[in-house]
């Protein structure tokens, strides 16, 4: 526990407060890896045999056809696969060295370190300020000055505080779908994780709010190390550093490609990839 | 063209039926209420019974009644609630007794209600000793109102939106806190309206209370003496008080109010529950 | 966090102790009322206590047939009463009303099924008694069994039934109206068959609350322990009799009371099973 709290990140991106000094890198460059890791719901095995490094400071984006098993994926690396019924896991995912698969680590914390965005936007039904609150006095941050000025500077990263610093007490089910997402994406921020799972977070908004939710995501790069599932292409070669190409084998997703952005839209190493690419498979 | 007299015939009998139901409706209601309303007024509410309820009023019988109401409820919601958490939240967990618990709910909550009466008089007012008392009565009842109160409560639950819940544990929120802060606020409503329901039920029930809370008319001082129910007071007036027909008509208006109106607010709670849900 | 953990198991525990509580308590029903009722089990045995007719507490005779044989009887003839009345109510409401007519119907249906059955009972005994009263009295009897009973059991059926109708999807009365099916076509072609599983299960669960009826029964029925010979004859119930008995029943004869209630519980448990297993997703009564 002790250690990852001086391994956390103690600085966000876009914040006001310029002064605040960057820690040195002292995260090893491959930060979250799974080692032939399979997940089965009963006897379907959803995805086989995933080795995929991700690296530190980086978006690694997973693309492929819907029912490959991107979902599942990132639910092992914050092991909310732990709600799913019927799901078993096997093989490993490590975040900085420690194993997350059949161990029993504290739940709280490694999902303190590792935050998730849905693909629907899911804000409490409590007001703005709650949001935010609820996962702050869960982790035991009570004091009411740390609070406010961590609510104001998630809020500030995610370019929401102009928008919504003078109705905090409204509802958060009454803002429009991008500041929704937007809201969720700062109520995981708030909570200074090491890495951000995205499950389609674009894929429920209207062009204009998907723009601002990607650009965001862009600027958080560098502080976190993201991993985002998208079903759109150029999404993922407009902001990702890697990417992977999930695809179904016997039934079961399996991973295709993992390279970097360039060389996985530019000169594919499989087949595979290169017709999905052009748009003439998946 | 016989496929268009059926049709015909088929739609007689339909609004022939539905006539009957809504005469026979209107008769009892306009029986009871048109026999009761000369009787009910101030007195006959404020005052206690004279002459084996032959005169007099129902004020203890209220009093009665909802001491028998708060026994049951204090029971049944505590009990009934964390049933439904379990079932619902922690049901994945073992899902044969899971089957098992809500099958054996399914059957309890169609024993008849007499039987519910031998075993809380042979559990509560024998073998634990608490005679014919108001305690026993209020017992028995939370027993069958148990089944109904974890029925809603576990509707109120399910209506919450899985999403939540999977935001919650990404956060890396405690089930204790996704229950208290998310979930349990959102099922409210429906607790509401199977407590109500529940009251409903068990205002109207009779046959369990005869020989567990007993026949006592007079003011009760504690839980633990014996009381009667609005409805066990008008079966006494009626079967074994000759002449009582007029009080028991009375109290028979007063006990149909009373559940109309929990009717009312029960169906009220629910239609503003589901236009907010809508809304949200 | 520890702190977080030991709050997480306590509520697991306490929320599954209700459960726990909540799924025996049927059991401890059952298992008292065999406990109360195993001496006259053991001294009478359940063969003759069925199917012996004379009731005679006072001098040992505990048998329970004449009261069986009128359970049934007002069962079976309230069941036959409000069966097609109620399904023809859920039918109106559904498929022939004008909306508010369908929607008020109802609310009445709804009313009347959270009626207390001694306000039905009174209702029995002060108005339909005397009129039968004046084709023969004095009037409680069967007949004025079967119509309370039926009148109670109509809105279970015609709710019930109301509502599986609704779970059946619309797009196969549309689909059926494409097809110029007319609309008795449909119903009996589609919409009936869909919805048969509900019916049935209505059917049965108003079987487990007529057998079940106590105070309407114990108010109009007469209450004379004998086998009934006609519709106009006085009767008892098995329900009725526990309850007129149980205030002063002593050793075998409130054990045989308890044997009663066994019998009774035992009957709803497998109709409410059957009800379990002909409908696929458990009932929503």
């Amino acid at each position: 526990m002790r250690n990852a709290k001086q391994r956390m990140p103690e600085t966000l991106a876009l914040q006001s407060n310029a002064e605040r000094r960057r820690p040195p890198r002292i995260l090893p460059r491959i930060h979250v890896e799974t080692r032939k890791l399979t997940l089965r719901y009963g006897p379907h095995v959803a995805f086989r045999d995933i080795t995929l490094p991700i690296r530190q400071g980086e978006i690694t984006a997973i693309v492929g056809p819907s029912g490959c098993g991107k979902s599942s994926f990132l639910a092992c690396l914050n092991r909310l696969t732990d709600l799913f019924t019927d799901c078993h896991v096997t093989g490993s995912a490590t975040l900085v060295g420690e194993e997350l698969v059949g161990t029993e680590i504290d739940l709280t914390s490694l999902r303190r370190r590792v935050g998730m965005i849905f693909q629907k936007p899911n804000p409490f039904p409590l007001t703005i300020r709650r949001n935010l609150e609820l996962p702050l006095r869960e982790h035991a941050v009570s004091d009411r000055h740390e609070v406010q000025s961590r609510m104001e500077e998630v809020l500030r990263a995610v370019g929401l505080w102009d928008e919504v610093h003078a109705r905090l007490d409204t509802p958060a089910l009454r803002l429009s779908g991008g500041q929704q997402q937007r809201l969720c994406i700062a109520r995981a921020l708030v909570l200074r994780p090491e890495v951000l799972l995205l499950d389609e977070p674009c894929s429920a908004l209207d062009p204009i709010s998907s723009g601002v939710v990607e650009d965001l995501i862009h600027r958080l790069r560098e502080t976190y190390t993201l991993v985002i599932v998208t079903h759109n292409l150029a999404q993922a070669r407009r902001i990702a550093d890697h990417v992977a190409l999930f695809w179904v084998k016997d039934g079961a997703g399996h991973l295709a490609e993992h390279s970097r952005c360039r060389d996985f839209f530019e000169s594919p190493k499989c087949e595979l990839t290169a017709a999905y690419v052009r748009g003439a498979r998946g | 063209m016989r496929e268009s007299r059926t049709d015909r015939l088929l739609e007689l009998a339909c609004w022939c039926s539905a006539f009957m139901v809504l005469a026979i409706a209107g008769w009892i209601l306009f029986d009871v209420m048109g026999h009761g309303f000369r009787r009910v007024d101030l007195n006959f509410l404020l005052g206690s019974p004279i002459d084996a309820g032959r005169q007099g009023g129902i004020a203890p019988i209220l009093v009665s009644t909802v001491l028998i109401l708060g026994v049951c409820m204090t029971v049944a919601v505590p009990i009934g609630v964390g049933a439904a958490v379990a079932l619902s939240e922690y049901g994945s967990e073992g899902r044969r007794a899971t089957r098992l618990i809500r099958a054996s709910l399914d059957v309890l909550a169609g024993i008849p209600s007499i039987v519910f009466g031998l075993f809380g008089n042979a559990l509560f007012c024998r073998a634990l000793g608490m005679g014919f008392s108001i305690a026993s009565g209020g017992l028995t009842l939370a027993c069958m109102a148990l089944p109904l109160v974890i029925r809603s409560t576990e509707e109120g639950l399910r209506s919450v939106p899985v999403e939540y819940r999977h935001a919650a544990a990404a956060l890396g929120m405690s089930r204790t806190s996704t229950l208290v802060h998310l979930l349990l606020p959102a099922a409210t409503p429906g607790l509401l309206v199977g407590l109500v329901l529940g009251i409903g039920r068990a205002l109207a029930e009779t046959a369990a209370l005869l020989f567990t809370s007993g026949y006592v008319s007079r003011w009760p001082t504690s839980i633990f003496d014996s009381g009667r129910t609005l409805s066990v007071h008008i079966y006494d007036l009626s079967m074994n008080v000759p002449g009582g027909d007029g009080n028991s008509h009375a109290s028979a208006l007063v006990l149909v109010a009373l559940l109309i109106g929990i009717n009312l607010t029960a169906s009220l709670m629910a239609n503003v529950w589901l236009r907010r849900r809508i809304r949200t | 966090m520890n702190r977080n953990r030991k709050t997480d198991q306590l509520l697991g525990v306490l929320v599954k102790g209700c459960a726990i509580l909540a799924g025996t308590l049927l059991l401890l029903v059952i298992l008292y009322l065999v406990h109360e009722s195993l001496p006259l089990l053991r001294t009478t045995g359940a063969g003759r206590l069925l199917t012996d007719s004379a009731w005679r507490p006072t001098s040992g005779q505990f048998g329970l047939w004449p009261m069986i044989a009128g359970t049934l009887t007002v069962t079976a003839g309230a069941l036959l009463l409000a069966t097609p009345i109620g399904l023809l109510s859920a039918l109106f409401c559904r498929c022939y009303a004008p909306r508010p007519l369908g929607k008020l119907l109802r609310r009445i249906l709804e009313l009347l099924a959270g009626l207390p059955s001694v306000v039905y009972g009174f209702w029995g005994l002060v108005v339909l008694v005397p009129l039968i009263a004046r084709i023969r009295p004095p009037g409680a009897s069967v007949l004025a069994g079967i119509l309370v009973v039926a009148i109670m059991v109509l809105p279970t059926i015609a709710l019930l039934v109301d509502a599986a109708l609704e779970s059946v999807p619309a797009d196969y009365s549309r689909g059926a109206a494409a097809l110029g099916m007319t609309r008795w076509g449909a119903l009996r072609g589609v919409i009936l068959p869909a919805a048969s599983s509900g019916i049935f299960t209505a059917v049965l669960l108003a079987t487990a609350r007529a057998l079940g009826e106590t105070m309407a029964a114990l108010m109009v029925c007469g209450n004379v322990v004998r086998t009934p010979e006609s519709l106009l004859d006085p009767v008892r119930t098995l329900t009725a009799n526990i309850a007129l008995e149980m205030a002063y029943a002593m050793d075998l004869h409130r054990s045989s009371l308890f044997a009663t209630g066994l019998l009774l519980a035992l009957i709803v448990t497998g109709l409410v099973a059957l009800a379990e297993v002909l409908s696929p997703e458990g009932i929503d009564a």
